[in-house]
C-alpha cells in the first residue's frame, strides 16, 4: 500500500481505489454496517430514520415545486394552484410536501417523546439532545414560513399574529417585526424573504442533522431500558438487523403517508387556506396548522403578551436544559414508577393544549389551558428535580442480554411492559 | 363525510382523535346536513353528466356575478366533453387580448386555451355591481369552506323566509347555513331556472346538487386520479410491508 493511502478493506478494485483515497466506503461499513446497536431496540427507535427520510422528502418535493412557484403576492396563490392543475403531478408532489409537513411533525413528535420517556437525553448524550432541540426549532421556523407562502387567508394572518408577537419584546421588538416584515406591514417583501428562508433553513436542518447523527455514533444509541451495553452480547451490528427493522417501520410510515395524500390530502389544513390573502378581511378565528396548537395554546394562556411569548418560546427552550433538571441517574421510565405517572400526564397535556389551540379563547378552554400550561412547565421545573431525589427507582436489569435473552429473573419493570419481541 | 372515512384507515386513528382537526375550529357551529354525492368517500367518482349539467348552471346563473379564473375552458374535456363541444363553448365568450401589431387591445372570441372570462374585471367592479358585497371566485369554494361540498348544497338550498324575531339587515338574505344567517346573495337558484339538454326536471334542489358536483369537480379537478393512484399506492405498499416484515423475522430469526 502506498504511502498516504487508507487501508482498506474492499476488494471491487474501483470500491477500493476509492477508498483508499477517500474512504466513504469504509465510513458507511463502520457507521452503518457494524455499527454496534444494542439489541433490545422497539419500534420506537424507528422514528429516527423515518425523520431522515421525511426530511429528504421535503427537501425533493419542495425543489420540483419551488420551479414552478411565484413568490409574489400578485402571483403566488395562482402559481399553486396552477402546480395543481396544470403541472405534470403537480397535485402530487403539492400533497406530498403539504402532508409531508404533517407527517414531518408527527415523526419528530413521537422521537422527542421517545427521548424523553426513556432517558435519552442523559448523560452521555446531553449535546445530542441540545442538537435535536436546534433541529425541531429550525424545523418549526421552516414549516411556518412554508404555510405562509401559498398566501391564502391563514398564510397571510397567521403570519401577521407570530410576526406582531416579536413587538411584545421591549426595546427591540418593532425593529425585529420590520426586519421580518420587510416594511410595515407583511406583504410582498415579507414573502420574499420567507420563500428565500423557507429553502435556506433545511440545509441548515441537513447540517444540524449531520452533527446529530456524528454525535450519536460517539455516544451510541441509547435503548428501551435505559443502561448501557456492556459488550458485545448486549449489541447487534446495525445492518442487517436494524436496517430490516427500520425498512419495515418505513413502509409502515409510507402506508400513514400515502392515506393523508391520496385520501385526505386537506384533512389537517384549513379551509381558508384556499381563499386568497385579504389583508382587509380578518379571519373569524385565525388558527396556526395543527402542529403549532400546543405553543399557541401556551401562548394564549397568559393574559400579559410578552409573558405569553416567553412562555411560548420558553416551552420549547425548556427542553435545552432538560438533561440537567432531570438528574435522576436512571434513563428509563421504565425503572421510574413516580416519573412515568408524571410524565404521561405530561403527555396528556400536551394534547389537551393541543386541542384547547384549535378552540376560540373563551371559557372553559382558557382556565384548562392555563392548568395544562402550568402543568407542562412544573413537569420540567418542580416534579423531575424533586422526583431525582425522592423516587426510589425499580432495580435495573444487569445487562441488555441478560434481561432479552432470559438468564436470570427479569426486573419488575421491565416485564410490565411486554419486551419488544423484534 | 371525509372524517369518518378517514379514520377507518388512519393507523394514526387515536392521535387523530386526540388532535382535532383545526378545520372544525373555525367559522359558526351551524349543523351542515350530510348531503350523498357521487363523489363521496373513498372511492368516489364525478358524476360527469351532473357536472356537465353544473356547468350550465354555472355558465347560466352563478357566471353573471362568480368568477372561477383558475379553469381554462379546455378543462371542460375532463368532463367529457368534445374538443368540438368545447370550442364552441369557448367561441360563446369574448375575452381581452393584446396588445396587436399597433400596441392596442382587442376583444376576440375565446379559444380552448383561454381561462373562463371572469363577469368584472376586478373586485372593486365586482363589488360596485353587487352593493358593495364581493361574490367570492368558485374556482376553489369546495375546498374553501368548513363542510366542503355539504356545504355548498346546504347553502343553495338553504334559502328561506327569516325566522319571527330576526332582523334582516338592508339588501340581505335569510339563509339557514350561512354563518351569521344574512347573506348579500339573493336566492340564485328558482325551480326550471335552467333547461336541460337530457331532459332533466330543473328543480331547485336537482340544479344545487349538479352545480355542487361541478364545483367539487373544480376545485379538485385530479380527485379521481389521485384516488385511483392511492389505491394502487396503498395495496401495494401493503405487500411490501408483510415482505418487509418476513425479511425482518427472518433476519433476526438467529437473535432470538
Amino acid at each position: 500500500m502506498a504511502i498516504g493511502l487508507h487501508e482498506s478493506d474492499f476488494k471491487n478494485p474501483v470500491v477500493r481505489w476509492i477508498d483508499q483515497r477517500l474512504p466513504v466506503f469504509t465510513m458507511m461499513q463502520k457507521e452503518y454496517g457494524t455499527f454496534p446497536t444494542p439489541r433490545n431496540f422497539n419500534y420506537f427507535w424507528n422514528f429516527g430514520a423515518l425523520a431522515m427520510v421525511n426530511l429528504m422528502i421535503m427537501i425533493a418535493t419542495g425543489v420540483f415545486l419551488a420551479m414552478h412557484y411565484a413568490p409574489h403576492t400578485a402571483h403566488a396563490f395562482d402559481s399553486v394552484e396552477r402546480i395543481m392543475r396544470d403541472v405534470n403531478y403537480g397535485w402530487l408532489i403539492r400533497y406530498v410536501h403539504m402532508n409531508g409537513a404533517s407527517m414531518f411533525f408527527i415523526v419528530v413528535f413521537i422521537h422527542i417523546w421517545r427521548g424523553m420517556y426513556y432517558g435519552s437525553y442523559k448523560a452521555p448524550r446531553e449535546l445530542l439532545w441540545m442538537l435535536g432541540v436546534v433541529i425541531f426549532l429550525l424545523m418549526m421556523a421552516t414549516a411556518f414560513m412554508g404555510y405562509v407562502l401559498p398566501w391564502g387567508q391563514m398564510s397571510f394572518w397567521g403570519a401577521t399574529v407570530i410576526t406582531n408577537l416579536f413587538s411584545a419584546f421591549p426595546l427591540v421588538g418593532e425593529w425585529i417585526v420590520s426586519l421580518l416584515w420587510g416594511g410595515f406591514s407583511v406583504d410582498n417583501p415579507t414573502l420574499n424573504r420567507f420563500f428565500s428562508l423557507h429553502y435556506l433553513l433545511p440545509f441548515l436542518i441537513v447540517g444540524v442533522v449531520f452533527l446529530h447523527v456524528v454525535a450519536l455514533h460517539i455516544t451510541g444509541s441509547n435503548n428501551p431500558l435505559g443502561i448501557e451495553p456492556k459488550g458485545p452480547q448486549d449489541t447487534l451490528p446495525f445492518h442487517p438487523y436494524y436496517t430490516a427493522k427500520d425498512s419495515f417501520g418505513l413502509v409502515i410510515y409510507f402506508i400513514v403517508f400515502a392515506g393523508f395524500v391520496f385520501f385526505a390530502p386537506n384533512y389537517l389544513g384549513h379551509p381558508d387556506n384556499y381563499i386568497p390573502a385579504n389583508p382587509l378581511v380578518t379571519p373569524a378565528h385565525i388558527v396556526p396548522e395543527w402542529y403549532f396548537l400546543p405553543f399557541y395554546a401556551i401562548l394564549r394562556a397568559v393574559p400579559n403578551k410578552l409573558g405569553g411569548v416567553l412562555l411560548m418560546f420558553g416551552s420549547v427552550a425548556i427542553l435545552f436544559v432538560l438533561p440537567w433538571l432531570d438528574s435522576s441517574p436512571v434513563r428509563s421510565m421504565r425503572f421510574r414508577p413516580m416519573a412515568r405517572i408524571a410524565f404521561l400526564l405530561w403527555t396528556v397535556c400536551f394534547f389537551v393544549l393541543m386541542y384547547c389551540g384549535a378552540k376560540p379563547p373563551e371559557e372553559p378552554y382558557v382556565i384548562i389551558s392555563r392548568i395544562a400550561t402550568a402543568y407542562y412547565f412544573a413537569y420540567f421545573l418542580v416534579i423531575l428535580p424533586l422526583l431525582a431525589r425522592l423516587e426510589r427507582p425499580l432495580p435495573l436489569p444487569e445487562s441488555i442480554a441478560r434481561a432479552v435473552l432470559g438468564g436470570g429473573p427479569l426486573p419488575a419493570g421491565a416485564a410490565a411492559k411486554p419486551m419488544e419481541k423484534a | 363525510m371525509f372524517r369518518t372515512k378517514l379514520k377507518a384507515f388512519a393507523v394514526l386513528g387515536g392521535l387523530l382523535a386526540a388532535a382535532p382537526s383545526p378545520a372544525g375550529a373555525a367559522g359558526e357551529a351551524i349543523a351542515i346536513p350530510d348531503t350523498r354525492f357521487s363523489f363521496d368517500g373513498v372511492f368516489g367518482t364525478f358524476d360527469h353528466a351532473s357536472a356537465q349539467r353544473g356547468f350550465q348552471v354555472y355558465k347560466e346563473v352563478c357566471s353573471a356575478c362568480h368568477a372561477m379564473r383558475q379553469l381554462s375552458y379546455r378543462n371542460l374535456q375532463e368532463l367529457g366533453l368534445s374538443e368540438q363541444q368545447v370550442a364552441a363553448i369557448a367561441a360563446q365568450f369574448q375575452v381581452m387580448d393584446g396588445p396587436n401589431d399597433e400596441g392596442q387591445m382587442f376583444e376576440r372570441p375565446a379559444r380552448p386555451s383561454d381561462r373562463f372570462r371572469s363577469p368584472f374585471p376586478n373586485q372593486q367592479a365586482a363589488r360596485a355591481a353587487n352593493n358593495g358585497a364581493y361574490p367570492p371566485d368558485l374556482s376553489v369554494i369546495v375546498k374553501a369552506r368548513p363542510g366542503g361540498a355539504d356545504y355548498i348544497y346546504a347553502l343553495l338550498t338553504g334559502y328561506a323566509d327569516p325566522p319571527p324575531g330576526v332582523t334582516m339587515m338592508d339588501g340581505m338574505n335569510y339563509n339557514r347555513y350561512f354563518p351569521g344567517h344574512q347573506i348579500a346573495m339573493p336566492a340564485p337558484l328558482n325551480p326550471d331556472q335552467v333547461q336541460y339538454a337530457d331532459g332533466t326536471p330543473a328543480t331547485v334542489e336537482q340544479m344545487a346538487r349538479d352545480v355542487t358536483t361541478f364545483l367539487a369537480w373544480a376545485a379538485e379537478p385530479e380527485l379521481e386520479q389521485r384516488r385511483a393512484m392511492g389505491v394502487k399506492v396503498i395495496l401495494f405498499l401493503t405487500i411490501l410491508a408483510g415482505l418487509a416484515y418476513a425479511v425482518k423475522r427472518k433476519v433476526w430469526a438467529d437473535v432470538h
